[in-house]
């Protein structure tokens, strides 16, 4: 009676253990890359794919529709997806299922962008790798981590090096943490964009062309950009040559970018480590300072409701690039450490209190509104027509965290 | 007695061990060989219909690296489709359409498109060597080509098989997989059947197999790309643009997040590209500002992208390893007599 009970309690925890719905059993070799596949299409919701250890060679773009999916592998340096071959597909990892977890895995040198994630709700990026491993090149691809069209979205302590445009790229989105990464190398190291709702912290940002930038751009589905917090962050430094195709917004940034804020509304940045960025460590700019046509009679291509504060900002503006250089020229370097258009929406002729650009508590940092809408006439680094103070914006709370 | 119903319940066409009939197919499990659903009769190769099964053609194609296309579309018996102006027709559930990829003496293959219990459903399948039958892969490896284009350019390629993932990267609509072809301006031309000739719309309203169609005369039809005798230089590229890039670009495609919409429809000149400035483009902008300027086919980052195979330059993004150098001409030449500018 007793064994049969035991035999009973045996068999309910070998039952048990079969309910985790991990799938293996992927080789590395020849095949991989259908295996996987196959295994990407035929997963059931709620199941885990691991990637084993090894450089896996894969050479079309793989796919995932299903929801609620863990991709899974061993270290962001031990399991790598590697598209070195690949021949057709514009990302190497293209995932349009809702609830995406990607964790402890890397995706190098693919044609087109690392991992691209359209339309989902919920999405989980982790410990997760995408780099070009021949370093700062034109022809690596695009974006490194690109969600788009998405809703509550993690990006944590991943890596992203060498896109030649953004490495971490949030576009047309709502709801976004983006936190303890590190972005290098690549022409843009984090861009938010067109999205609501975004924390960007304790990230570093070194060594790109320009370190975060914060973007609200015409012509997409999804306008009206804002409520963006960029706080705690390390943005050192970015002042690699622009290797961008020329005809991409951020070919536009000066190398030489600490943090810039585009055409965007309500932004607050504090508490960040911002300098040695040789063209500015912070600026904000309308996006007529593109010098592109606006033809979108719905777009607002003004910056306001911007606080800037409690930053330690330092070294940086010496060695300005582009725009920047024409800055300097006409205005003397070094430039300061905070650099503002002062283009202000003709119709508003003032904006109201809370609409202000607001600067205090930045130790020491100096600043200069160059006057863009007026060909530098009347340039001012008098920051007191913006000390002031905005209130705080609201954390972003992602629903599966808390 | 229960064998003997089960047995009766089998006896209509489409159902059971001994019909003949193309298999009705609501949902999983799919035939694992393209002649498990017996769309045609005879040596498979040859793509001889079965009943009712029926062969159609559309006005301007999708290019798919100079492929041949044929295509088929069966209805459960006691079906119809029903007609829709702009938009695909609407099919019963069971409906399948058949499109098969060919080269000269190599069929490579067919993807079906089966309206199931829970909506449209894209499988590939891909033809042995014998080509005795095709095989459904659910993430096939890329083909091996060898091809003389029109221009006579010996051409070597690997062509790609779209896994069924990849089917949704064209075939989605709002979240929703729905045909592409079959919609009134790409069949509204006249087909040579085995009985004659006769105009598609109403040959299948004829068959019975569509309801709702007015006249041909009263439908709206695409031109056909490469031929002037169908319409004016505009309504040929604007006929290329709309089977090659609609079905992503358009509100609720899978490029809706670019702002770039080519549906036959379009008339705002933004919309369509003109003077627009790209923004997540990548790649694909290269040097150039905007995705069409008038006059300036050198300058239009559509051109740009239409004229490259490099993955991440490329469009369409998917099913293309070559430049369809006929489609890219006409597409110059329209965009190289619109009068107008970006300043």
């Amino acid at each position: 009676m007793h064994r049969g009970y035991i035999g009973l309690f045996a068999a309910a925890l070998i039952l048990l253990g079969s309910c985790a719905r991990h799938e293996s059993g992927l080789t590395p070799g020849p095949g991989f890359r259908k295996s996987l596949q196959e295994a990407l299409i035929q997963a059931k919701p709620g199941s885990v794919i691991e990637i084993p250890e090894g450089k896996h060679d894969i050479d079309s773009p793989l796919t995932l529709s299903v929801d609620n999916i863990t991709l899974r592998g061993k270290g962001m340096d031990k399991s790598i997806l590697s598209f070195k071959n690949q021949t057709t597909g514009p990302a190497g990892l293209m995932v349009t299922g809702n609830g995406f977890t990607i964790e402890d895995l890397a995706v190098e040198d693919t044609k087109g962008d690392g991992i691209k994630v359209k339309g989902s709700d919920k999405v989980i990026i982790r410990r997760f790798r995408a780099e070009w491993t021949g370093g700062a090149k034109e022809t690596n691809g695009s974006y490194g981590i690109y969600p788009v069209e998405c809703k509550n979205v993690l990006i944590e302590d991943s890596v992203v090096k060498g896109a030649s445009d953004a490495g971490f790229y949030v576009g047309q989105s709502r709801n976004i943490v983006v936190r303890r990464n590190r972005a290098e190398g690549n022409v843009a190291g984090i861009e938010i964009e067109n999205s609501v709702g975004a924390d960007v912290y304790e990230n570093t940002a070194t060594g790109n062309t320009g370190g975060i930038l914060v973007f609200n751009l015409p012509d997409l589905p999804m306008r009206g950009g804002q409520v963006t917090r960029v706080y705690k962050n390390q943005v050192v430094a970015n002042n690699l040559g622009n290797f961008a195709p020329k005809g991409n917004m951020v070919a536009k940034v000066p190398a030489g970018t600490g943090v810039m804020v585009l055409a965007t509304s309500k932004a607050e940045l504090f508490q960040n480590t911002i300098k040695d960025n040789q063209s500015y460590n912070i600026s904000i700019l309308s996006y007529l300072t593109t010098g592109n046509p606006i033809k979108d009679a719905s777009y607002d291509p003004f910056t306001d409701s911007i606080h800037i504060h409690d930053n330690q900002i330092s070294g940086g503006g010496n060695a300005p690039d582009g725009r920047a250089k024409q800055i300097g020229e006409a205005l003397g370097t070094p430039l300061p450490s905070i650099l503002y258009d002062g283009v202000v929406d003709p119709k508003k002729k003032r904006l109201t209190a809370d609409e202000r650009i607001c600067i205090e508590n930045n130790a020491g940092a100096t600043f200069l509104d160059y006057d863009a809408g007026n060909g530098f006439k009347k340039p001012s680094r008098d920051m007191k027509a913006h000390t002031c103070s905005l209130p705080p914006l609201p954390a972003v709370v992602l629903p599966f965290e808390s | 007695m229960r064998r003997l119903v089960l047995l009766c319940g089998c006896l209509s066409a489409s159902c059971g061990f001994w019909s003949t009939g193309v298999r009705h197919v609501s949902g999983e499990p799919y035939p694992k060989k393209l002649s498990g659903w017996r769309l045609f009769t005879g040596q498979l190769a040859k793509l001889q219909p079965n009943e009712r099964v029926v062969p159609y053609d559309i006005n301007t194609p999708l290019f798919s690296d100079y492929a041949d296309k044929r295509r088929f579309v069966w209805v459960p018996a006691g079906t119809t489709i029903q007609y829709r102006e702009s938009e695909a027709f609407e099919f019963p559930e069971g409906a399948v359409l058949a499109k098969t990829f060919s080269y000269p003496g190599k069929i490579v293959e067919t993807r079906i498109l089966v309206n199931t219990r829970n909506g449209w459903v894209g499988l590939p399948y891909v033809w042995n060597a014998e080509q005795t039958d095709a095989t459904l892969e659910i993430a096939p490896d890329p083909v091996n080509i060898d091809y003389k284009n029109p221009a006579g350019e010996q051409l070597h390629f690997r062509y790609s098989i779209p896994n069924t993932d990849q089917c949704k990267g064209c075939h989605e609509l709002g979240k929703r997989v729905t045909p592409i072809g079959p919609k009134a301006r790409h069949l509204n031309k006249s087909y040579p059947y085995a009985t004659g000739s006769d105009n598609q719309l109403a040959h299948w309203m004829k068959a019975g197999i569509l309801t709702g169609a007015p006249a041909p005369e009263a439908a709206p039809r695409n031109a056909v790309w490469n031929n002037p005798a169908t319409g004016s230089l505009e309504q040929r590229a604007r006929a290329y643009l709309d089977a090659n890039c609609s079905h992503c670009h358009n509100p609720k495609g899978p490029a809706d997040n670019s702002g770039l919409y080519l549906m036959a429809s379009q008339t705002d000149p933004l919309r369509l590209g003109f003077c627009k400035v790209p923004v997540a483009a990548g790649h694909g902008a290269g040097d150039l500002r905007f995705d069409l300027v008038h006059g300036s086919p050198d300058e239009s980052i559509l051109v740009r992208r239409l004229n490259s195979v490099e993955p991440k330059v490329m469009m369409p993004e998917l099913g293309r390893a070559t430049i369809h150098r006929e489609g890219v001409e006409l597409i110059r030449e329209w965009v190289a007599s619109v009068r107008g500018g970006c300043s």
